[in-house]
């Protein structure tokens, strides 16, 4: 107990040398925190994903359609549940740096498919009966300040000309990686439309989602729809939707890599920082510790009071940079809003932090309590006086 | 040998803090008489002692074949000028720097033979040691400082506490234990140095200019407490000093010269 007073006081014996590498290891942890953050949110989606569905787009690109007939034939595949065409539509609201991401889909199986978008019965309803109906996350709703039975015009950028919608319903997510910011209508009112101004780009779907029985079979499901549309005009890509989230994401790998790197260099610079500040504290102390082995005491007290200093240090300025990290956090949230669809702190990314600071503490300990046990007492007490 | 004796009985035989007899050791000298036998064997002992040290690629012999006996409850002062070795012995003596070669037994144990855990562990039995600059840590208060060296012998927390109070009682600062060594003058400081040394009732208590840093009061003060601590509870005490009137204080003088202690000891009372 007397050791541990010794430390604690040992610790805060320079105040403002102490309090300067504290709030340094707080800023390391908070960007280390916040950009693993970005990490965790970068793969939302993914981790969002439901391994009962599939994800049915043509084999060549993403960008080329499917024929609509395809929705039946997949219907028919053994394994299948539902099957829901969608759309990317693009539009902007108002202005296109009001971006969100907006899908013309299969109402009714849509719905079936994504039990996370969670709608009101009522509007659930409502939605389904009105052809000009959509439904917009509660991010993207609050951002533009809609209500339900609010007129909403987008700006068609793939589809041109402005789209006419009437806002039926807000749905919030299951869960808390649910994304709310997708904004979704009927794929027939965008079919119906371009039948009247542009047929030839009518009857086609961007995708389909799939719904399997047994997740366990969704890959012989996606050889089966695969192998039914093989050596045909549009040959199909099916995969599970975690694979598809995937190879989005792996179009971003260099942007990812980046912010990971940059997190770690984060944490080399403050273990650079620590270390510095514990081989002052413990070449000013070598005389003290020297006295203390004269008096008896051995490298494992010596060790146990350099490293449980570097320790104290860096545990405060770890818990400092996990308390400031969740406001950062929401208002990095908030700021950014439908951009970044989910950001939440995981409490693995909370784990990681506690790692960071346990390594910076040990490494920033390693070399200075190594002189401190090695020194002789001898020399040690020639730095006195 | 002539040397001064603080009596003509028989010895009281000091206990070790793990067996407790320390406060009642106190008691007893305090109350007068502690006593030795002139026919005992000496409590250290230094056979053909022989230290270097390397400097670059120069070798610098600081203690050539040295030989010297103290018996329990001698006070004994080491002299001569700077770099003759003095304090080199001291730490030999005090366990904290090894000799190339040679015997040194303190209490019957050879502690060339240790190793540095042994060591340690030796000296915080065996060792009190009193600095020149005190030493104290400056963020433990009086008490504290002194109660360090006792959280290595097991003892519990209040016989650590009695132990404490009774050096600094000896010490005569009872009424400064709440006090950082900042808060003290630098004789006080020294007398909380003292009673760290002693608070483990260590075989020898070996002192290196122990007044080196402190005005003629203080250290007269300071002399006074040490030939207090030789007289009344006996303890064998080797202190190194430049200082005349210091040496005065113990009863045999010794004289170093370049590594070699003089042929004649001087008694000094």
């Amino acid at each position: 107990m007397h050791i541990l007073k010794l430390l604690i006081r040992n610790t805060f014996r320079h105040k403002l040398r102490t309090g300067l590498t504290i709030i340094g290891i707080m800023v390391a942890i908070l960007a280390f925190g916040l950009l693993r953050t970005v990490v965790s949110a970068w793969y939302s989606g993914v981790a969002a994903s439901s391994s009962t569905r599939l994800v049915t787009r043509n084999a060549v690109s993403l960008i080329f359609s499917l024929p609509v007939s395809y929705k039946e034939r997949i219907r028919q595949v053994p394994g299948v549940t539902e099957v829901a065409s969608g759309e990317w539509f693009g539009g902007v609201y108002i202005s296109e740096k009001n971006f969100f991401p907006n899908f013309a889909v299969d109402a009714k199986t849509y719905l079936d498919l994504y039990p996370e978008f969670v709608l009101s019965e009522g509007q659930k309803k409502a939605f389904l009966a009105d052809r000009k109906g959509c439904v917009a996350g509660r991010k993207v709703a609050e951002q533009f300040g809609w209500k339900v039975g609010d007129s909403i015009v987008l700006k068609g950028t793939i589809f041109p000309g402005n789209w006419e919608f009437v806002l039926r319903g807000i749905y919030h997510g299951q869960q808390k990686n649910t994304d709310e910011t997708v904004f979704f209508f009927h794929w027939d009112y965008l079919n119906e439309t371009l039948r009247k101004t542009a047929p030839l780009r009518a009857d086609v779907a961007g995708y389909y989602i799939v719904g399997v029985k047994d997740p366990d079979r969704a890959a012989g499901v996606a050889v089966a729809i695969d192998a039914l549309f093989k050596n045909s005009l549009a040959e199909t890509l099916t995969e599970t939707e975690k694979a598809f989230q995937l190879s989005f994401i792996a179009m971003s790998n260099a942007i990812i890599a980046v912010i990971q790197a940059v997190s770690i260099i984060v944490i080399i610079i403050i273990m650079a920082v620590m270390a510095n500040t514990m081989a002052m504290t413990a070449r000013e102390r070598i005389g003290e510790y020297a006295v203390m082995k004269t008096l008896g005491f051995g490298a494992r007290h010596i060790a146990g009071l350099v490293f449980g200093e570097s320790l104290i240090i860096s545990a405060i300025g770890c818990a400092a940079g996990i308390a400031f990290t969740y406001p950062a956090a929401q208002w990095f949230s908030d700021t950014m809003g439908i951009y970044v669809p989910v950001f939440n702190v995981e409490n693995r990314t909370l784990l990681m932090d506690v790692a960071a600071a346990l390594i910076i503490g040990v490494v920033a300990a390693a070399f200075p309590t190594w002189r401190a046990i090695n020194v002789r007492i001898a020399d040690g007490l020639r730095r006195i006086g | 040998m002539p040397r001064r004796r603080p009596g003509g009985k028989k010895e009281k035989v000091y206990g070790k803090p793990e067996s407790n007899v320390f406060l009642g050791a106190f008691a007893v000298k305090i109350s007068g008489e502690f006593l030795m036998d002139d026919t005992k064997p000496p409590i250290v002992v230094i056979r053909n002692v022989t230290k270097t040290y390397t400097r670059g690629s120069q070798v610098i012999s600081v203690l050539q074949d040295l030989s010297l006996d103290i018996v329990d409850g001698e006070f004994l002062a080491l002299m001569g000028p700077s770099g003759s070795g003095k304090s080199t012995l001291l730490n030999l003596l005090a366990g904290i720097d090894k000799a190339d070669s040679g015997s040194i037994i303190i209490g019957g144990i050879e502690i060339m033979a240790l190793t540095e855990t042994e060591l340690a562990r030796w000296r915080s039995m065996h060792v009190g040691f009193i600095f020149q600059f005190y030493n104290l840590i400056p963020v433990l208060t009086a008490f504290e400082n002194v109660e360090l060296p006792l959280f290595l012998t097991g003892l519990s927390r209040k016989e650590r506490r009695e132990h404490v109070a009774a050096a600094l009682g000896i010490v005569n600062l009872s009424d400064r234990v709440d006090h950082y060594p900042s808060e003290l003058s630098g004789g006080q400081q020294q007398r909380v140095a003292i009673a760290r040394a002693l608070v483990t009732d260590p075989t020898i208590l070996v002192a290196d200019e122990p007044t080196g840093d402190l005005d003629r009061v203080a250290a007269a003060d300071v002399l006074g407490l040490m030939g207090r601590l030789n007289r009344e509870f006996g303890k064998t005490i080797v202190m190194v000093t430049h200082d005349p009137r210091a040496a005065e204080q113990a009863h045999i003088i010794r004289h170093l010269e370049k590594g070699v202690l003089d042929a004649h000891p001087e008694t000094s009372h």
